[in-house]
């Protein structure tokens, strides 16, 4: 039986016969395969809520298909993509949280702003090179600079960034050293140490936006429909998770900085996630379902959670802490969530049908127009 | 490249946008009539001869009689089988039984329906289902997304216009296989030992055939002719001459889905004729490329970055702690 007549399962049994018919008419047999539901979104998932818990977007929309099967490919990228997401976000607001706290005077928090980015660009790393299998592959990247790849662009913005954190947290770690360990080349380093943190600070928006393209540039239902907000949702969550970094990382006489920074990127992140969800329509669901929808919610919990922690926690370290971490978890479930829901997307060809289909309904066939 | 003012969307000579001078051959493409594909799969199997793609699964969907699933890294061109309960359309083989004179002998039958008069077949007698049957494949559009998005430049444009994979570019990183609109091109996964496993394989529209003068395989294959293959110019004249065809014998569901060049994709090198609407084969209806949008996207990227950077700024203002 096809989802659309599952999902409008509750009239008479006689009823419900010939609706199948009608949807086996126009589906090409109109039925699932067994492993057609890789993705795990349950049918009729929203209708947990009971009827009418949620008030649903977009009326329920008769669509055809080949045998229920997928239109678009999912992408082939498992947990490494969304790891390095989070991970890109974290270092590149963690340089900026250094790069101010290098400007007014919070050593601590520079510190931390510095190690932090360096260990997070590290590990976007490793799971970037574990997900293109050897390293050398990443060498193939800096073959061209190709202004329609998103990846490209983005290669080219990590290779202007890396270096600079890298010397940043080099710096810091020399800063360190007692000054009789400070040999040879080692010497100079100390003189990097602002102009690199600064450079850093400079080159880390791009990091934290371009993954917003990176995702969206595809035919993924639910990743491109997003394209208008997702890159504020992607920055708000880079500033909370780094804030959050901040707040555990620094003791509270230096976390002022970081508490605002916690506070104002989770209220663009969730007011942006709003936001894009009112304009994507349909492809919206996949965000509300499944592992996806859990995430999701994880992920609402948390930073709001973490940003009132953050905004209150002005005397005590634990607080402080607690509430950094819950920051952190909050923007990592967020690109877990968004990277599920548009996987879950590509796997049910509603999402390709029924938006083109209301498209054409709208405005005709997409056609070149002077 | 963003060259031109038409490289991301609207119509375009591929081949002269990506850069080839005036002496590159026209652009090749197939025209897939998919009213005369008689589902025989002589164009998967020439395929998977003449490019080596390996066989990895052999199982039924149960759902249909398709048993290759979809186009994927190890199926350079699917046969979808869609039965419909619908009837056939005024389609009449003309192979009715002739005329028998009757000598008056003795029959099991009775006589009655000895001879069949002229227009007594009613619709009765049709079977009460139809077979679409259609050889789907690359579309090798001329605002390829897949292409647009290869950041290593293994996915490159032809001197035929067609796009095609470099197997030893390729990094493996996926990001053409979520851009295809048309879910074509795939990273290999299987079987373990196979070459290239780990790179996006799709069709390259026989690339070296071409090279050598030579029809792909699979339209070299095709026994009913139902896969054409030559200059897309001249395809898509013939593809609008036999639609006319069919819409005058009656066959009013007939459509071409891809031809157009001012359409999302600024026209397919691969089009169809299809029989019904593009989904009932696992086509999207009106795919567009992502790239069509890029422009707008690294305009609100650019102005989040911006905020991010605003924003951290101001948490750095007012009081000291």
């Amino acid at each position: 039986m096809s989802e659309t007549t599952d999902r409008n399962g509750t009239g008479p049994a006689a009823a419900r016969d010939e609706r199948q018919t009608t949807a086996v008419i126009g589906s090409a047999g109109g039925r699932r395969i067994g492993g057609g539901r890789r993705g795990g979104r349950r049918p009729g998932g929203r209708r947990k809520h009971g009827p009418g818990a949620e008030q649903q977007m977009v009326p329920e929309a008769e669509f055809t298909s080949y045998y229920g099967r997928p239109i678009v490919k999912p992408s082939p990228w498992e947990k490494d993509i969304p790891i390095y997401l989070f991970a890109g976000g974290l270092a590149a607001g963690s340089s900026l949280l250094a790069a101010g706290a290098d400007l007014t005077g919070r050593p601590a928090l520079r510190r931390t702003g510095r190690f932090g980015a360096l260990a997070a660009l590290s590990v976007s790393m490793v799971a970037l090179v574990h997900d293109l299998g050897k390293p050398s592959r990443f060498l193939n990247m800096l073959r061209v600079a190709k202004l329609t790849s998103p990846m490209s662009v983005g290669t080219w913005i990590l290779s202007i960034y890396g270096p600079f954190a890298g010397a940043a947290a080099a710096a810091e770690a020399v800063a360190m050293l007692p000054p009789g360990r400070r040999v040879g080349p080692l010497r100079l380093l100390p003189l990097l140490h602002r102009p690199a943190g600064l450079m850093a600070g400079l080159a880390a928006p791009p990091v934290a936006a371009y993954t917003a393209v990176l995702l969206a540039d595809t035919a993924t239902p639910s990743w491109h429909a997003a394209f208008k907000e997702l890159p504020f949702v992607f920055v708000g969550s880079a500033a909370a998770a780094s804030a959050g970094l901040g707040l555990v990382g620094a003791p509270v006489a230096e976390t002022g900085p970081a508490r605002r920074l916690a506070v104002g990127g989770a209220v663009l992140e969730l007011a942006a996630e709003q936001q894009m969800e009112r304009s994507m329509g349909i492809t919206a669901e996949p965000l509300h379902e499944g592992k996806a929808g859990r995430l999701m919610r994880a992920a609402k919990a948390l930073t709001v959670v973490g940003a009132i922690g953050a905004a209150v926690s002005g005397r005590s370290r634990a607080l402080s802490a607690l509430s950094g971490a819950a920051l952190m978890a909050g923007s990592a479930c967020t690109r877990f969530g968004i990277f599920e829901a548009g996987q879950a997307s590509a796997l049910d060809p509603k999402y390709i049908v029924v938006p083109q289909r209301e498209r054409l309904a709208r405005e005709g066939p997409v056609r070149y127009e002077e | 490249m963003i060259g031109g003012k038409n490289s991301l969307f609207g119509p375009v000579d591929a081949t002269a946008n990506s850069g080839y001078g005036d002496d590159h051959p026209p652009r090749k493409g197939f025209f897939t009539d998919t009213s005369i594909c008689i589902g025989c799969k002589a164009c998967e199997v020439a395929c998977k001869e003449w490019n080596d793609v390996p066989a990895d699964h052999f199982d039924m969907t149960a759902s249909s009689y398709d048993n290759s699933h979809s186009l994927n890294a190890n199926q350079w061109r699917h046969v979808a089988f869609i039965e419909q309960p619908k009837r056939l359309g005024a389609q009449d083989p003309g192979l009715r039984a002739p005329q028998v004179t009757d000598l008056g002998m003795p029959t099991a039958r009775p006589s009655d329906t000895l001879t069949v008069e002229e227009g007594e077949q009613t619709d009765d007698t049709k079977p009460d289902f139809r077979w679409l049957m259609s050889s789907d494949v690359c579309k090798h559009c001329t605002h390829a997304a897949c292409l647009d998005v290869c950041p290593t430049g293994s996915l490159f444009r032809s001197e035929f216009g067609t796009v095609v994979v470099q197997d030893d570019i390729c990094n493996g990183c996926g990001y053409c296989v979520a851009a295809c609109p048309y879910g074509v091109i795939e990273r290999r996964r299987a079987p373990d030992g196979a070459k290239n496993v780990g790179i996006a394989q799709k069709c390259t529209l026989c690339y070296d055939r071409l090279g050598a003068g030579q029809t792909p395989a699979c339209a070299q294959a095709c026994p009913t002719e139902s896969i054409q293959f030559g200059d897309v110019e001249e395809l898509r004249e013939r593809a609008s001459t036999r639609v006319a065809q069919l819409h005058e014998a009656g066959i009013m569901d007939a459509r071409l889905y891809g031809n157009d060049p001012e359409d999302g994709v600024g026209g397919a090198g691969a089009f169809f004729l299809l029989l019904d609407e593009p989904e009932v084969y696992g086509l999207p209806p009106d795919p567009v490329v992502t790239t069509k949008d890029l422009p707008q996207m690294f305009n609100r990227a650019s102005t989040a970055a911006f905020t991010l950077l605003a924003g951290a700024a101001l948490a750095f203002v007012g009081r000291r702690r």
